[in-house]
């Protein structure tokens, strides 16, 4: 049987600071080299300061993954030489002496497959290595540590996926859970990785590292396995390594084996205590935890009869499920719904075009009365949709401004219509003899006014018009 | 002028008038000038210090608010940060380090008015216990310049007994400050760990170190703990001390205390006689003071050298990692080296106990030796303080000689790594346990000086001030023939 497990790694960008200093946890923005003091750079003499709001960002996500949290929490030092590490160690979590990390044993629910969490950490972000030089000689490295120290979360799951695509769902249900949190931002460049392990029936396990994103993981395990299946086939034995993904050439590579052999000599970090995370401090956190994404999705399908598919898109995505809250009431909680999942998912599909949106819940609202005071034409409500993203105008000045007040008025309507027989001769003889064809018409109604025509009353008219 | 005098002596003197600070510090200057030469206790010294005198004769003459140090003139092991200004560890591969920012106590004594006289020698990264390990040469016993003056702290304290400051900040992580005041003759406190901010110090072993005060007097230490003690924003694992006042009731006396003398330390092989006798005379001198004394014992003690060299190797074998010659020490090129290859040939730049210590490190915590060392080092630690809290119930105060001989000449011990580690034998407790002691000259012998150790419960300094004035009392030692 297939098993892939992963480690995952998710950087706590909301967060104000880095892990044990005030430096910006948000490093993206800053000059190389311009984001650091004398603690990220372990300069000597310098100590940690523990970040408690790290500590509980983490210990929210642990809760969030149905993980043991411990009463009690230490660090310690891994200690390994690398250009990337100011200090020359990593301060992390272990939990070889019981539990000491943030997350215990957790799960995540995956269509119905429970995929086990064996622990969840907090540990520093080293910095940046860049590779440049075109040449071999010319080969130099250079080292960026603005984001040393950025808080890190890593979670390690069992190896209880069986294919990748699971790992995919997974890593999605996971991103969306991060969001909803409001702890970390996984589409930022960088702000979640992963690495993961594969083997097959027979295999020895094999760990996959340096995957640049979650595309790529996806592909990776695709490679791995088709790799080790081929060799299977071939009855030659799968060696138990560390692989590294290529990202130029999509292949994974066998690593040497002396980096598995390194010996990290963790012990503790004696210059943070121990963390007490008491009771109370747990329902705290608990109570300031937004509402799951499956207790959301539940509740819009009970609640205000929207079709399951559309309370999933609204529910795992931050941005929309907060428009829509503050958006509807009991009445209108389905067409709102409907708007958005519909048309503005459409208009705006990236994080980017969150960002840069001027629509408000207010305009969803008001958009929406609107239609179904029969003012507009969800046509309308389209093209207006596109104007308030741009200009973020309220929508009564939108309307106006556009000219998109509804044509419900019949003798301007009945004019129109007499005009299209006019110009439609073939089509009116098709309508009249099949019926079904009848929306040729209507469509034209439509063109001609902009989509501005009621629809129903157009049918009913140009209907009558047939039968005289 | 008389430079040999206390701290609060000075204080009186400077408030009525009998000299400046200026006067004082130029005077110490002169003196720093004409026997460091001998005893090499300061590896650098402040420019500024007559210009930082002169500023708080200043704010004297003209009324304004004065910091309770009045000037007095201090040294800083040179293992503790001050901005701008190099901090050596008294080592090749810090040679040119100029920290960015300076220590907490460093910045409380400055606030309080104290003026920096410059920065002291140590063996190498504090490891050692004769400042023989210092790569820009030994520092010798003020009180006979053949002999070595202990160690690691051996600058600071040689600084304080030859008369070239009042008073220095020196570091403890198994005996660094108290192992040297009992060699040099002055007084020498380790405070309870958490008690005195780290953030500064450059680490060694960070989970049992601390800074600590090493004076003339025993109420100076105590000052001088007033000043630097208590709770910082930058060290997670300092205390809050509540902001006492360590020279409150200091002469209460010790009438009625009860005193454990310890069985493991005053009759091991190693103790020389005249130490010996001189524990007996202490002992005595306790009791006519009207405290009670009885032997205590330890079980766990014989192991503790052991187990401190384990705890300390592994800490420093990961502090001292940074220190890579590719962001300091530079003495070779590091192009065209893979970076792996190049660490291991690169760190060259150690001299031989740090080296020692740091393939130590590398040993007993690593895969399938931790349990036969690393952890059965911290099993001796939670022992020991399993026995030591136990102690404290029956006793007020834990005493034994702070060294189980009396300084030896320079060079002698250099060759021999286990001889002087247990050296440590008696003050390594005090660190494994977190508990406070205080090295008080208690002798001098043969031109060669005693000092008494004696250990009190956690956060007891108070208590322990009170112990070690009563005794200072008793004592009347000659002056350093230097």
């Amino acid at each position: 049987m297939t098993k892939i497990g992963l480690e995952i790694h998710c950087q706590l960008t909301k967060l104000e600071s880095k892990l044990f200093c005030s430096c910006k946890a948000n490093y993206r923005e800053f000059e190389p080299n311009h984001n650091i003091c004398p603690v990220c750079m372990g300069l000597p003499g310098s100590l940690p300061r523990l970040n408690q709001k790290a500590v509980e960002s983490a210990t929210s996500i642990a809760m969030a993954l149905n993980c043991t949290t411990p009463e009690k929490i230490a660090f310690f030092r891994k200690n390994y030489f690398y250009p990337d590490l100011p200090k020359n160690f990593q301060i992390t979590q272990l939990n070889v002496y019981g539990d000491m990390s943030v997350g215990g044993e957790g799960y995540v629910d995956v269509e119905g497959k429970k995929i086990k969490i064996r622990r969840i950490q907090l540990e520093e972000d080293p910095g940046r290595l860049i590779y440049e030089g075109a040449s071999e000689r010319t080969k130099i490295t250079l080292v960026d540590y603005n984001r040393a120290g950025t808080p890190l979360v890593e979670i390690v799951t069992d190896p209880d996926f069986e294919n990748p695509r699971q790992v995919r769902v997974f890593l999605n249900i996971l991103s969306d859970l991060l969001e909803n949190l409001g702890v970390a931002e996984p589409g930022l460049e960088g702000a979640m990785r992963a690495d993961g392990n594969v083997s097959i029936e027979g295999g020895n396990k094999v760990e996959i590292k340096n995957i640049g994103s979650f595309h790529d993981l996806e592909k990776a395990l695709h490679f791995e396995l088709t790799r080790q299946q081929s060799l299977s086939e071939r009855d030659i034995e799968i060696a138990m390594e560390t692989r590294h993904w290529d990202d130029r050439r999509k292949i994974t590579i066998s690593s040497r084996s002396k980096e598995e052999d390194q010996d990290y000599r963790y012990f503790l970090e004696n210059d943070i205590p121990w963390v007490k995370i008491n009771q109370e401090t747990r329902n705290v956190l608990k109570e300031k935890m937004p509402e799951s994404i499956g207790s959301k999705r539940e509740r819009y399908v009970e609640k205000y009869d929207i079709a399951p598919q559309v309370a999933d898109i609204l529910s795992s995505d931050k941005y929309y499920s907060k428009l829509f809250e503050n958006a509807h009431d009991e009445s209108n909680a389905k067409d709102i719904a409907n708007l958005i999942t519909t048309d503005l998912l459409g208009f705006i599909d990236t994080k980017e075009k969150q960002q840069n949106s001027k629509i408000t819940s207010q305009h969803l609202s008001d958009l929406v009365d609107a239609m179904n005071s029969k003012a507009i034409t969800r046509n309308s409500a389209k093209v207006a949709l596109q104007e308030i993203i741009k200009s973020g105008k309220n929508t009564k000045d939108v309307l106006q401004e556009m000219d998109l007040g509804q044509v419900s008025d019949s003798s301007e309507i009945d004019m129109i219509i007499s005009q299209i027989f006019e110009e439609e001769k073939q089509a009116v003889i098709d309508a009249k003899e099949r019926p079904e064809t009848v929306n040729f018409l209507v469509g034209k109604v439509m063109q001609k006014t902009k989509g501005k025509a009621d629809p129903v009353k157009t049918l009913e008219l140009i209907k009558s018009k047939l039968d005289q | 002028m008389n430079l040999n005098t206390s701290i609060l002596q000075y204080i009186e003197d400077v408030k009525s008038g009998t000299f400046t600070t200026e006067e004082f510090v130029t005077e110490t200057l002169q003196r720093i000038k004409d026997v460091d030469e001998k005893v090499h206790a300061y590896l650098s010294l402040n420019d500024s210090a007559i210009n930082d005198a002169k500023l708080i004769d200043k704010k004297i003459a003209s009324g304004e608010k004065v910091g309770q140090c009045y000037g007095f003139p201090i040294s800083i092991k040179d293992n503790i940060c001050i901005t701008g200004t190099k901090t050596t560890c008294a080592s090749k591969i810090l040679e040119n380090f100029v920290a960015p920012y300076t220590a907490t106590v460093v910045n409380r004594l400055q606030d309080e008015d104290a003026v920096i006289t410059g920065k002291t020698n140590l063996d190498e990264f504090a490891m050692g216990l004769t400042t023989e390990f210092s790569a820009f040469g030994a520092t010798k016993n003020p009180w006979n310049l053949d002999y070595v003056p202990g160690g690691s702290s051996g600058g600071s304290a040689a600084s304080v007994a030859a008369n070239e400051c009042l008073a220095s900040l020196g570091s403890d992580t198994g005996g660094s400050v108290r192992n040297p005041a009992s060699f040099c003759s002055v007084v020498g406190l380790k405070p309870t760990y958490g008690l005195i901010s780290r953030y500064g110090l450059i680490s060694y072993a960070n989970s049992i170190e601390q800074i600590g005060p090493m004076t003339k007097t025993v109420k100076d230490s105590a000052f001088l703990l007033n000043v630097i003690a208590g709770q910082d924003a930058n060290d997670d694992t300092t205390i809050d001390n509540k902001n006492s006042n360590y020279l409150e009731n200091i002469e209460n006396g010790i009438e009625g205390k009860k005193i454990g003398i310890i069985k493991e330390m005053t009759t091991s092989d190693g103790l020389s006689s005249e130490v010996s006798n001189s524990t007996k005379e202490a002992i005595h001198d306790f009791e006519s003071l009207g405290a009670s004394c009885d032997e205590v014992s330890l079980p766990t003690i014989p192991y503790t050298v052991a187990a401190y060299y384990t705890i300390t190797s592994t800490e420093a074998g990961s502090n001292l990692a940074r220190y890579d010659n590719i962001r300091y020490g530079y003495e070779m090129e590091s192009e065209g080296y893979e970076y792996n290859s190049y660490i291991s040939k690169s760190r060259t730049k150690f001299g031989p106990e740090v080296t020692r210590r740091i393939i130590l490190g590398g040993f007993v915590p690593s895969a399938g030796h931790a349990g036969k060392y690393f952890l059965k080092a911290l099993k001796v630690k939670s022992k020991l303080i399993s026995e030591i809290n136990s102690s404290f119930k029956k006793f007020d105060y834990l005493i034994a000689p702070t060294a189980p001989v009396q300084p030896f000449k320079s060079g002698e011990k250099i060759d021999d790594p286990v001889t002087l580690m247990l050296l440590d034998y008696n003050t390594v407790t005090a660190n494994l346990t977190g508990k406070p002691a205080i090295s008080i000259p208690y002798r001098v012998s043969n031109g060669l000086p005693i000092g008494m150790q004696i250990m009190a419960n956690t956060l007891e300094e108070k208590s322990l001030f009170q112990a070690a004035y009563a005794l200072e009392t008793k004592t009347k030692l000659p002056e350093v023939p230097l």
